[in-house]
């Protein structure tokens, strides 16, 4: 159960790999409360170690740390591969973290590989959002962290296939989170700027750059206060609230330097 | 036929619960029962993630609620079935409210034998969290003056408990948090009193070393004590406080106005707390002015005669009052440690005021002997209730740090407050666990009574 400081017991993460993910995992179990942390993702040495660090952690308090073999384009295993996650026991936050970032250029004259980057970005996590929503719903409590992207908020030329993706992932998290008001069940969306991760090494760092430690703190911090939505840094909902609003030939400006 | 709110009706909608502290809300189908069949055919058709009772709701944090499961509505069953004049002894439902036992038998000379500082707690819920009051030191706690307790099993039988013919069930369905069972009806013994008022001697403390010499000294000359804390006053004002001490005043001790109805109980709430506070509102600028004020416009000492409600329940003034910490809502701590620990008490309360962690009340007050209550919260010694707003600055921090000093000295923090504690604390400050299991897995094994807490605690 999460107590009234927002700690949690038992933690799923979608995309078990996701540097932003393990953050928030470590930043959860520091305060050992944390007693189960599921790993979801398709099966890696770098999924292992990550579990491996993980049992690690709990000052004392043992954690079971489990992987389970997902992967987030196979939409028609999702009920039966989460479903037993949630069988085994309550899960009190889920973490749908998982996402490609793809290769923007390359993917414009790919459209079979672009369509790879929605299929796992989008329709992964509709499937995997709406799968571990109901079984939320059906225990009665639970907070859903989904993490978009401020690349969702205006698209931009540079990447606009991603963006896409999380401006209909950012969509669809908060439908959902509106559904499930009054069922015990809190969604929140968390939209960080650039994160400097494995997903973005070797990129150009964007200004308000944050790391997946501060992304992890502000999700902590989120899960306690019950917030729905979460910018990181927090700055960024006012640059972007700008942003939505220029005239489309200013954006193409800003949005190409 | 049209819908009746009032029957056990099976298909309802989950509705969201959470505590008096407004924390951590869930969802569960919420249940009503009237009579006892309904209640046990509630019991009976509870399904997998079972069910738990609740009564008017004050517990602080999550004993009484039920995520994604059932929750026994018990105020339904508020009935007063027996009061005998002569002996004291009166039998009422598990859902029948303090307010309701006062209003009907403070008029006819008695008095329920222990209150929290709120009467809007039902029977079933005080012997559930074995509630103490400010009379622990004098008579105990709340189930040690239970005579009898019908209770409902988990296979839906009815059992009557008494400390003589079932001790183990008695003493573990006392301050077991409701996972033993649901209580349908509690033969009380009641306290007989000559008057409705209490003569009431007010001292104001400078510091915490009068305030914990005074409180030691007054013990045996008052039935009632209990201390309010400023826990922002710093350094040489560290722990000052008013101690109010009582004792229910006998009728020469009344004014000739009062002598014609010495019994008189009117206690109504008088406002109801709109549901519009931000959640900052209480932070430690506005309590320290509030602690200031009070403190100051308290006379050195005085004598006075209360009312019950004005002495006991000073809160139930105003309904719905934790509605002024906002929807954010808040955090009880209460802790006991025994006579021994006063310098970890000391440094207990010096961290809360060097962090300046707001406690709108802070209660101090020494306990009697323990409760025999496997799970009962008393034990000999210093404790002390805080609240804190959620939001608190470094709370995160200064709860957990509590607990290790409670730990260290072998004291507890009561379940009945609690929202965060960490399972892994629970088996050190309740060593009568494993006997409360053992009774527990005898009378459902299949845990057909859950809880949040039960769950978060591992209980």
């Amino acid at each position: 159960m999460k107590d009234a400081l927002g700690s949690v017991q038992s933690l799923l993460i979608l995309g078990g790999t996701s540097d932003i993910a393990l953050a928030t995992a470590r930043r959860l179990a520091a305060d050992g409360r944390t007693r189960r942390i599921v790993l979801a993702a398709r099966p890696s040495e770098r999924l292992e170690a990550a579990a491996q660090d993980l049992r690690a952690l709990g000052g004392g308090a043992k954690i079971e740390v489990e992987t389970v073999a997902f992967d987030a384009g196979e939409v028609e295993e999702h009920e039966k591969v989460l479903g037993a996650v949630f069988a085994a026991g309550d899960v009190d936050a889920v973490l749908l973290a998982f996402g490609v970032l793809g290769d923007q250029s390359a993917d414009e004259q790919d459209p079979v590989a672009a369509a790879k980057v929605a299929q796992t970005n989008y329709v992964g996590a509709v499937s995997s959002g709406l799968v571990c929503a109901n079984a939320l719903k059906k225990q009665g409590h639970g907070s859903l962290v989904v993490l978009s992207s401020v690349a969702g908020e205006r698209a931009r030329r540079a990447n606009f296939i991603y963006g896409s993706t999380k401006a209909g992932l950012d969509a669809f998290a908060q439908g959902l989170g509106d559904s499930l008001h009054g069922s015990g069940v809190h969604v929140m969306v968390v939209r960080p700027g650039f994160v400097e991760t494995k997903m973005t090494a070797g990129l150009p760092k964007a200004p308000l750059s944050t790391t997946p430690d501060a992304v992890a703190d502000a999700i902590v911090a989120g899960l306690r206060r019950g917030a729905e939505i979460v910018w990181v840094p927090a700055a960024l909902r006012y640059v972007l609230s700008g942003l939505r609003h220029l005239p489309r030939p200013v954006f193409r400006k800003v949005a190409q330097r | 036929m049209a819908a009746d709110p009032d029957t056990a009706a099976a298909d309802s909608s989950p509705s969201l619960l959470s505590g008096w502290g407004r924390t951590a809300p869930t969802a569960a189908q919420v249940v009503r029962p009237r009579t006892r069949e309904q209640a046990a055919e509630a019991v009976a058709t509870a399904g997998p993630r079972g069910v738990i009772a609740r009564g008017l709701g004050r517990s602080y944090g999550d004993p009484a609620q039920n995520a994604g499961g059932r929750v026994l509505d018990l105020t339904g069953l508020n009935r007063i079935l027996a009061v005998d004049l002569g002996t004291g002894l009166v039998t009422a439902e598990g859902g029948v409210s303090l307010h309701a036992l006062m209003r009907a038998l403070i008029p006819l000379g008695y008095f329920v034998p222990v209150t929290p500082g709120t009467r809007y707690v039902t029977v079933g819920g005080a012997i559930g969290s074995d509630i103490h009051g400010k009379n622990h030191h004098a008579d105990g706690s709340f189930a040690q003056h239970v005579a009898s307790l019908d209770l409902l099993l988990a296979d839906g039988s009815v059992r009557t408990v008494t400390p003589e013919s079932d001790p183990e069930l008695f003493w573990a369905t006392a301050g077991g948090m409701g996972l033993t069972g649901v209580v349908l009806a509690a033969t009380l013994r009641m306290v007989p009193i000559e008057t409705s008022r209490l003569a009431v001697d007010t001292f104001k403390l400078p510091d915490l070393d009068a305030l914990m010499e005074k409180l030691a000294g007054t013990d045996a000359d008052y039935r009632y004590t209990v201390a309010w804390m400023d826990c922002l006053a710093k350094g040489s004002r560290l722990g000052r406080a008013l101690l109010d001490c009582g004792n229910f005043a006998t009728l020469d001790q009344l004014p000739a106005k009062h002598r014609a109805d010495p019994l008189a109980f009117a206690a109504k709430p008088l406002a109801e707390v709109p549901d519009l506070f931000p959640s900052g509102l209480l932070n430690r600028r506005t309590i320290a002015l509030a602690n200031e004020v009070w403190y100051r416009k308290t006379p050195a000492a005085r004598s006075h005669l209360a009312t019950v409600a004005g002495f006991f329940h000073p809160l139930d003034g105003l309904r719905d009052w934790n509605r002024v910490y906002g929807r954010a809502g808040f955090v009880q701590y209460q802790f006991v440690v025994p006579f021994g620990a006063d310098a970890a008490l000391r440094r207990m309360v010096e961290r809360i005021s060097r962090a300046q962690a707001p406690s709108f009340v802070t209660v101090l007050k020494r306990f009697g002997a323990g409760s025999p209550g496997y799970l009962s919260f008393p034990t000999e010694g210093w404790t002390l209730a805080l609240d804190f707003p959620t939001g608190t600055p470094g709370l995160d921090r200064l709860l957990p740090w509590l607990d290790e000093q409670v730990l260290a000295e072998g004291g507890r923090v009561y379940l009945a407050k609690d929202a965060r504690l960490a399972a892994a604390d629970l088996p050190a400050m309740y060593p009568r666990l494993e006997e409360f299991r053992k009774v527990r897995a005898a009378v459902d094994p299949h845990g057909v009574f859950v809880s949040d807490q039960s769950r978060r605690l591992g209980i």
